[in-house]
């Protein structure tokens, strides 16, 4: 076992170090940073003091170098634009897109299943119809325009929550979050929404596509001859069932709802890690955008390497296997 | 009884709030870009700067056509070749209630150049400029060599207390030392968020209508009309192109509009025998024609300003002629827009040798300029109408600026034609003389920007004499004589200058800037 943990943890220092690699070339070979730093007033000694300050001046096998010793005690380099520790940075961004990441889960979940579920029971009605097209809706509209939609409809011409930004900060049980004041709430609820909408589809199909499958299988026939009322089959037995894929790919699209909300952060004008990401990239803040990924990477080979572990715990042959290579 | 006292108490807390919100003036304003920092001598960057008008004030100011006029000096001029002397307004207070005198001004003259981590420092301003004090309220700033542009330097660099010159940028950011003479006070700073600032009801100047200003980053142009139209914002800069017709019919909103100090201008390679992105008729190599004076002029009359101004730009953007819209200093009055003439460019071509044109790549930015990327593809038809077969490449800034600048294998401009941009952030003409038109020259810091490498050595014989004239008016006579001859040998070809618009709730009107600021104390109500 502890063998087992050792190896999948080397594997996954490899991968990190290979995706290093990766971004860090791939993002060091791609425009000038220079010249959207310097002032256009600037002149040519200026320029290349700014070359020289930021490193570029070195080979590029050297900077990669610079950066893994620096990676190595936590350090992954200084932004270009903020002059801060671009580390720093993202975590301090990272709250805003928690909160938006965590709201559309929590949306998705209270509005997907209820209506995934109606639509599984009820599959021939005119209201099921509606909402699968909907989420057909849901799944194939782009974002940015869904997004400028829910604005111009709640906040320009309802007028009732605010367009873009974040609202005011609340204090609860030593956490802070715009989850926690009444502008906050207003302030999160088109972006969450918006961020939600494919995560809406995706739980009423699947919530539908479970419903469906169980309705037929014996131990609801069964429950129904024994007399137990229509209610309690559904809600306590049928969902108990079904929640299994709904839970396990809800969690895998947390992930992707903390890592790629750059979309809806930028239309909602969100101070979340998205919306630095976009600016960073926009505005070739290397250090920002090598840090955010590898950041990423790490969560996600951490994320795998959990699940292995738990898998070896949970299923022996996994370990039998481990112990015959 | 009881009910009615309860609605009573709701009927006039509601009265209260109303009554609240009119008495406190809050002012909130939705920008378009975002500064990187608040300490003002950080990041050389126009947001930034922008923003440290409201907490500090300059020795000298800009207003808004960017014609200097008193700040935190009264007056300025030149006593000997080599030194100029700053006399000080007495009596002014900083934020924490400190006295203003020369020692601020020393120490904050050190401090400018000199902030660790700074991307991009005002020490480009202060170089070769020594500061004595001479008594608590008169400065000499001493030269090498006499000096015309002092006041344009100096009113670069905004004024930090002395006891804020050994601040940390993060202590500015936290606002703990973020500390000038300002109409406004420093309130709270979150990046991404926003910036609240509060008036200074002590200003040496005239007290701000507004008690408090917020500012909120809004980057995506349709999300900030929408902001404006929701009303979550009373005002909104960088207004898209686009959205000005569908505002203008908009009777909540009110939109106010004016020319900027950024030429749009076209650079050809004019330092190459064999230029990459020219080629002649069916691939081949050819001589660079754009060596050539006849061609630039043709291309330069073969393009229809006006088309471009009007379908393009939407109507937002004057033709250009010269290097700055009329008004600034230094432009001539002899200068027209060059007409659109596509028979006169042909015949100009055929006189050239090149009767059947030639094939021309032009490179420009997609994300820099107001429309940049569809000014420079109506370029191109225009150039392919008169036989110049043009394609058109369009790239993100990160990686064009670059290219363009040093992108060839030898460290050279990468491209033949370009499209860019300049703001003459002095507010005078010898900005753009000196950097896009005079000879590159490393050593003495002229042309940084000559991509094209114009070289002529009459036109920088008149700017360096220009540069070395203290008097203002034969300074004027000389830039407007540079800017005639550049412009009569096409070292570039200016297309139009860009118009800023901004966008107010009806009842408020922005006095708007040359410079592309968006100050608080420029929105007036009517």
């Amino acid at each position: 076992m502890t063998v087992f943990i050792i190896r999948r943890m080397l594997q996954a220092l490899l991968v990190v170090f290979l995706m290093s690699v990766i971004v860090f070339f791939g993002v060091n070979i791609v425009g000038d940073p220079v010249y959207m730093l310097v002032s256009p007033d600037a002149d040519q000694a200026d320029i290349e003091a700014a070359i020289a300050r930021l490193g570029l001046d070195r080979p590029i096998w050297e900077q990669y170098w610079l950066f893994l010793k620096g990676a190595a005690q936590g350090d992954l380099g200084n932004s270009f634009i903020f002059g801060e520790p671009a580390l720093k940075l993202i975590l301090h961004h990272m709250p805003a897109t928690m909160e938006l990441a965590f709201s559309a889960l929590i949306l998705a979940i209270v509005i997907g299943i209820p209506l995934g579920l109606y639509a599984g029971l009820y599959p021939d009605s005119r209201i099921s119809k509606g909402i699968m097209a909907a989420s057909i809706f849901g799944f194939s509209l782009p974002t940015f325009w869904v997004g400028l939609m829910l604005i111009m409809l709640f906040a320009v011409e309802l007028r009732w929550v605010p367009a873009t930004g974040r609202g005011d900060l609340g204090s609860f049980l030593g956490f802070q979050s715009s989850l926690f004041t009444l502008d906050g709430l207003s302030h999160l609820f088109l972006p969450a929404l918006n961020l939600a909408l494919l995560k809406i589809s995706l739980a009423i199909r699947l919530t539908r596509a479970g419903v469906r499958e169980a309705m037929g299988q014996d131990y609801v026939k069964y429950a129904r001859a024994k007399g137990l009322s229509t209610r309690r089959i559904i809600l306590v037995h049928v969902m108990k069932n079904i929640m299994i894929p709904v839970v396990t790919v809800m969690g895998l699209e947390f992930g992707s709802l903390i890592g790629f909300s750059v979309v809806t952060e930028t239309i909602f004008a969100w101070p979340g890690m998205g919306k630095l990401l976009i600016d960073a990239i926009l505005q070739l803040d290397r250090p920002v955008v090598v840090a955010y990924l590898m950041i990423i990477v790490l969560f996600f080979v951490l994320i795998n390497l959990i699940v292995d572990i738990l898998y070896s715990i949970l299923d022996p042959r996994v370990r039998l296997q481990d112990q015959g290579a | 009884m009881r009910k009615l006292t309860a609605a009573t108490a709701v009927a006039f807390g509601i009265l209260a709030i109303g009554a609240g919100a009119a008495s406190a003036e809050k002012l909130t304003v939705g920008l378009a870009s975002e500064p990187t920092s608040l300490d003002p001598h950080f990041h050389n960057l126009g947001p930034n700067n922008a923003m440290s008008v409201h907490i500090f004030d300059r020795l000298i100011a800009q207003d808004e056509k960017q014609r200097l006029s008193p700040g935190l000096a009264v007056s300025w001029q030149p006593i000997d070749d080599l030194t100029w002397e700053f006399k000080l307004r007495e009596g002014v207070k900083f934020h924490d209630g400190s006295d203003f005198t020369a020692d601020d001004v020393v120490c904050t003259m050190a401090r400018a150049p000199e902030v660790p981590n700074s991307p991009s420092g005002y020490g480009t301003y202060l170089k070769g400029k020594e500061v004595i004090k001479i008594d608590d309220y008169t400065v000499h700033f001493k030269t090498e060599a006499p000096y015309p542009l002092m006041g344009n330097d100096i009113s670069t660099i905004p004024v930090i207390s002395e006891a804020g010159c050994a601040a940390t940028t993060e202590e500015f950011n936290a606002g703990t030392a973020a500390i000038g003479t300002g109409p406004f006070k420093f309130q709270s700073y979150t990046p991404g968020e926003s910036i609240v600032l509060t008036r200074n009801d002590d200003y040496w100047g005239d007290a701000p209508i507004w008690s408090e200003v917020e500012f909120r980053p809004i980057t995506s142009g349709p999300s900030r009309v929408a902001s404006l139209l929701a009303g979550d914002v009373d005002m909104i800069s960088g207004v898209p192109t686009t959205d000005i017709a569908t505002l203008e019919g908009n009777s909540d909103i009110q939109l106010s509009q004016g020319v900027s100090n950024r030429v749009i201008y076209l650079h050809m390679d004019q330092f190459r025998e064999n230029s990459p992105f020219v080629k002649a008729n069916g691939g081949g190599d050819i001589v660079n024609p754009l060596l050539d004076v006849r061609v630039r002029k043709a291309i330069s009359m073969a393009i229809n300003r006006d088309a471009i101004v009007e379908r393009v730009m939407e109507g937002v953007a004057l033709p250009a002629g010269q290097l700055l819209p009329e008004g600034f200093f230094g432009v001539s009055d002899k200068l027209d827009v060059v007409a659109y003439d596509p028979d006169g460019a042909k015949a100009l071509l055929a006189e050239a040798g090149y009767p059947d044109g030639f094939e021309l790549t032009i490179h420009g930015p997609n994300d820099r300029y107001i429309n940049d990327a569809k000014i420079a593809e109506a370029i191109a038809q225009m150039l392919t109408r008169v036989g110049i077969k043009t394609a058109v490449e369009t790239m993100p800034r990160s990686v064009y600026f670059g290219r363009a600048s040093t992108g060839s294998p030898d460290g050279l401009p990468e491209f033949s034609f370009i499209l860019v941009g300049w703001g003459a952030g002095s507010g005078e003409a010898s900005s753009p003389l000196k950097s896009l038109i005079h000879t590159f020259d490393k050593d003495a810091g002229f042309g940084s920007s000559n991509r094209g490498r114009h070289s002529d050595p009459e036109t920088d014989a008149l700017i360096e004499e220009a540069l070395a004239t203290v008097d203002d008016a034969k300074r004027q006579e000389l830039l407007a004589q540079a800017t005639e001859r550049a412009i009569e040998n096409v070292a570039i070809i200016p297309t139009h200058f860009q118009v800023n618009t901004w966008a107010a709730q009806t009842g408020l009107s922005y006095v708007a800037r040359t410079d592309e600021y968006t100050l608080a104390t420029g929105v007036v109500k009517e």
